[in-house]
């Protein structure tokens, strides 16, 4: 384990700045904090974590995937794709660094998608242990260690001191980079830092949520049942829950005419839109229920049954803390898994 | 970078396009070299594309026997479909494919006495299996085609029904049309009547095809005569984007239509969640 | 601390169900952590007796959930409106969204609303409860004893420049009735025209930058009642899900502030909403400041059946010309 004063991190990130970007967690003008490019000086951010996760680095809310040209019955297809540089993203939590793995799932699995290949391959990832959770954190409900998160590199931050473990080869030369300005380090800090932390994720709020009633198999069981009408009575059918959702991945591909050519990108979509699933003749999710009723049926039946029994939520709070109306998952898991938590 | 992504497409040519019925038409696709895009299999689709219009996915038409080129038969019913009717010979387009589940041609189906069953534009996903199992005759026993649709003008490939498959040995074609019309002397009446009426015998693989309503009542009826789910064959249509599986948006409970399906087997849809 | 209580409020939509005078009452319901509180259609006592709750976290204004709340429940709907919601309720009467004769809708006096940014701020992360008396009382995972808040240093934006504590519309009315406030809330407009172009585009791009497109905004804006909101429909040709190019989102939030222009009451669901927390009721305000200066003192939904000015024709409407001169 490797160790370096706090105070010294932007001596560490500008180490790493001269070979690869940077991003890390700062906290901005509204209050909250965001993944921001490092420069000299920039702090990072205190804060929980971030309104946006990062799941922008891998698969971007909006991204370019080729060009045409055409000229009278000919078409171009031109591969505007760039080599990607490498990248470090500092400060992803636990939640979030589990939110690869459900978006490696879709991504890399066959065929695989190259645009967020290349990312993932160019990208290395410091997450950073929890001490301080939320109301809203539930990331043990999904068997995930919010003090031992996964990653190239795991920091801990302490008042004064940043320690860092590689996981990964990625990870050691990483590490390698910063050798010269860290120092070997006992882990006696950091395993009291994780006791502590533990008995406060065993009080929180939502410390007993399972997901027992859940998984592969259950889709006869929960499609059709009573409380999907009033879970969803008053969604507002906007796409904030899946926007600053970690694992939701379902994208739009759409054209873009520049006036010298058609652009054609992919960009976020959400299944609680009402055109999500419309086609020229018809649409199979005419209701709000019916679109409220996918996204959780995904994360919690379809989603496993395809993943072998990997949940595709993370429990990291943010729909908990944005829903324009405060309906989210947590309410769903208790409403229609029963008795829970 | 220079993977190859699926998303990314290849330049198809249209060289030649048939009207087929009022609002359909059938387009033959190959590669600016004259070559086929792809090999594919029954059942499969491919996603064409107008830059600047849209893309979407349609089934193969055209056997996989066929080594020429590709066929789509396109109903006239969006953006892209709109676009491509007034579309042609010469005019480019982008594909890519193959996509999807085929169906069970060489496996479940080897051996079995085919039925195939069709409503209007439903015929172009069948047509391809159809043709298969006419190419591979000694493969598969007796060949029932029910087709039907509005009127004889909206009967898709009538020339090449009546020409080619009537006159194969071995193979029964029953048209129908919905209502009487000048000139037509064969059966008048609705598909899933006409089956009951034709009254098959239940050691047969049947495949249909058509209107969401169609396949309703047809499978109602051949459950009537006694056949079993496992026996019947149907395939799917949801909107769809990416065509692997991965966009999220044409899944029925845990299966994405564009991967496990678009050929489903009648018991297997039970499995599914109502939404399709 | 709030005027009314919610077991008044309860005790109240019990009787009216009871006797048949409504089917069903829009409210609040209780969440998992005493701020995070849901709209809900109760369908009797013991449900109003389960889950209903009225306190300092009852941000979210019902009018818009009339439109769908009247199409779906047989016989009337019960809504409770605080003040600022019953401008969005004349404003929708206004546009004829709503079938008045199917709502009965009881005024409550509002105290303001509490941001729990702002009470979190106070009181720390980690809340296990929050009891809404005299003042708030937080009770956290790292605070050994309860933490007290005053409303009034928590309160949401909208409510800390709150335009009005007077109801303009209602069958009944619980608690006393207040008046329409001298509000600060064009204060920050003004400062926002005092920049320079330049300082003014910044400040925008900063903020803007953020949006994530989620429509949270639209959608729960009750002057967002198109049953096909352009930027949906595929056909319209400005139809996106995501920002195309780095002006896309501007276009967006601007588009809609002029689509509201006049028939915005200025009940601020939009910040309130907003998961980027973008000052979205500026450009609202904005709005509304200039057409107060041009036309004369305006409030949409004051009044069912108003005319807006920027719908409205008059021999005093100012000339495009005398506007810019004003301007300078």
């Amino acid at each position: 384990m490797r160790k370096c004063a706090l105070s010294a991190m932007n001596d560490i990130f500008a180490a790493i700045a001269s070979s690869k970007t940077v991003y890390l967690p700062v906290d901005g003008a509204d209050g909250n904090a965001a993944f921001t490019k490092w420069e000299d000086g920039l702090v990072w951010s205190h804060a929980l974590n971030t309104v946006r996760s990062p799941k922008d680095f891998f698969f971007p809310q909006t991204e370019d995937l080729m060009a045409f040209k055409t000229e009278g019955k000919t078409i171009e297809v031109i591969d505007i794709r760039k080599e990607s540089e490498d990248f470090v993203i500092f400060g992803v939590r636990a939640c979030d660094v589990k939110s690869f793995d459900v978006l490696d799932r879709v991504f890399l699995s066959e065929p695989v998608d190259s645009f967020y290949a290349s990312r993932r391959e160019h990208g290395v990832i410091v997450s950073l242990a929890c001490s301080r959770p939320s109301e809203t954190c539930f990331c043990g409900t999904f068997g995930i260690d919010a003090t031992a998160p996964a990653g190239d590199v795991t920091a801990w931050k302490t008042e004064d001191t940043v320690y860092f473990e590689a996981n990964t080869a990625k990870g050691a030369a990483l590490l390698k980079d910063i050798e010269a300005l860290t120092e070997e380090a006992s882990d006696d800090a950091v395993k009291a830092q994780q006791e502590k932390t533990k008995t406060i994720l065993a009080k929180l709020p939502l410390a007993n949520l399972t997901t027992e009633a859940f998984g592969g198999g259950k889709t006869k069981e929960f499609f059709n049942h009573p409380a999907w009408e009033e879970l969803s009575q008053a969604c507002l059918g906007c796409g904030t829950c899946t926007f600053v959702c970690p694992t939701c991945q379902c994208y739009d591909i759409k054209e873009f005419n520049t006036g010298n050519g058609v652009v054609r990108y992919r960009c976020w979509d959400s299944c609680m839109y009402s055109e999500f699933t419309k086609m020229a003749h018809g649409n199979n999710r005419l209701t709000q229920k019916e679109r409220f009723r996918q996204r959780f049926m995904h994360k919690l039946v379809y989603y496993p049954e395809n993943n072998d029994g990997l949940f595709s939520c993370v429990g990291c709070g943010r729909c908990l803390s944005k829903c324009p109306i405060s309906m989210n998952i947590v309410k769903v898991m208790k409403t229609i898994g029963g008795n829970n938590g | 970078m220079n993977a190859h992504d699926t998303l990314i497409p290849q330049i198809g040519v249209i060289t030649d396009v048939r009207i087929d019925t009022p609002d359909i038409k059938t387009f033959r696709v190959v590669t600016p070299d004259g070559k086929k895009a792809f090999d594919h299999r029954p059942g499969q689709c491919a996603m064409l594309s107008i830059p600047g219009v849209g893309e979407a996915m349609f089934s193969i038409t055209s056997s996989p026997t066929n080594e020429e080129y590709m066929e789509f038969s396109i109903k006239k019913c969006g953006c892209v479909t709109d676009w491509l009717h007034q579309a042609e010979v010469g005019q480019q387009l982008t594909i890519r494919g193959p996509y999807g589940r085929p169906f069970p041609v060489d496996d479940e189906f080897a051996g079995k006495n085919m039925l195939f069953i069709a409503g209007g534009v439903g015929l172009a996903p069948l047509r391809s299996v159809i043709n298969y199992c006419r190419h591979y005759r000694d493969r598969y026993g007796d060949i029932d085609i029910v087709y039907g649709s509005r009127s004889k003008d909206d009967l898709l490939d009538y020339e090449e029904i009546i020409n080619e498959w009537a006159n194969d040995a071995g193979v029964n074609v029953h048209l129908t049309i919905d209502n009487p019309q000048e000139g037509w002397d064969g059966h008048v009446g609705f598909v899933p009547n006409y089956v009951k009426e034709l009254g098959f015998s239940t050691d047969k693989t049947a495949v249909l095809c058509g209107p969401p309503i169609m396949i309703k009542f047809t499978l109602e009826g051949l459950i009537a005569l006694g056949f079993d789910k496992t026996q019947v064959y149907t395939t799917l249509e949801l909107r769809m984007k990416c065509g692997v599986g991965k966009c999220g948006r044409c899944n029925v409970g845990a299966k994405y239509v564009c991967k496990d399906g678009p050929v489903f087997r009648c018991d297997e849809l039970d499995e599914l969640p109502d939404e399709y | 601390m709030q005027k009314v209580t919610a077991s008044q409020l309860i005790d109240r939509a019990a009787a009216l169900l009871s006797d048949g005078s409504v089917s069903a009452v829009l409210g609040w319901k209780q969440g998992e952590f005493d701020y995070d509180i849901t709209p809900a259609v109760f369908a009797d006592e013991q449900a109003l007796r389960d889950a209903f709750v009225w306190n300092d976290f009852c941000g979210a204004n019902f009018s818009k959930y009339l439109l769908k709340a009247t199409k779906k429940v047989d016989g009337k709907v019960l809504v409770f409106l605080k003040p600022c919601d019953t401008y969005s309720f004349n404003q929708l009467l206004t546009e004829h969204r709503f079938d008045r004769d199917k709502v009965y809708a009881i005024g409550i006096p509002c105290e303001g609303m509490a941001d729990i940014d702002k009470v979190k701020a106070q009181s720390g992360d980690g809340i296990v409860s929050i009891a809404c008396g005299e003042t708030i009382q937080v009770t956290t995972l790292y605070n050994d004893a309860p933490v007290s808040v005053e409303l009034a240093d928590v309160l949401e934006e909208r409510c800390a420049n709150c335009k009005s504590k007077k109801h303009v519309a209602y069958d009944e009315l619980l608690g006393d009735e207040g008046d329409v406030l001298d509000s600060a809330r064009f204060d920050e407009v003004a400062q926002l025209e005092a920049m320079t172009p330049d300082e003014r585009f910044a400040f925008w791009q900063e903020h803007l930058s953020r949006c994530i497109r989620c429509n949270a905004c639209r959608d729960v804006c009750p002057a967002c009642t198109c049953e096909k909101c352009v930027f949906d429909n595929p056909a319209s040709g400005v139809e996106n899900k995501a920002p195309a190019n780095e002006f896309e989102e501007k276009m967006f939030h601007i588009i809609r502030a002029f689509h509201v222009a006049g028939r915005c009451t200025d009940c601020g669901e939009c910040s309130r909403v907003c998961p980027q927390n973008i000052p979205l009721h500026l450009l609202n305000r904005k709005f509304i400041k200039d057409m107060n200066d041009n036309y004369g003192e305006y409030q949409a939904g004051a009044e069912v059946g108003s005319r807006a000015p920027l719908v409205d024709f008059t021999l005093d409407d100012p000339e495009a010309a005398d506007v810019l001169d004003r301007r300078g």
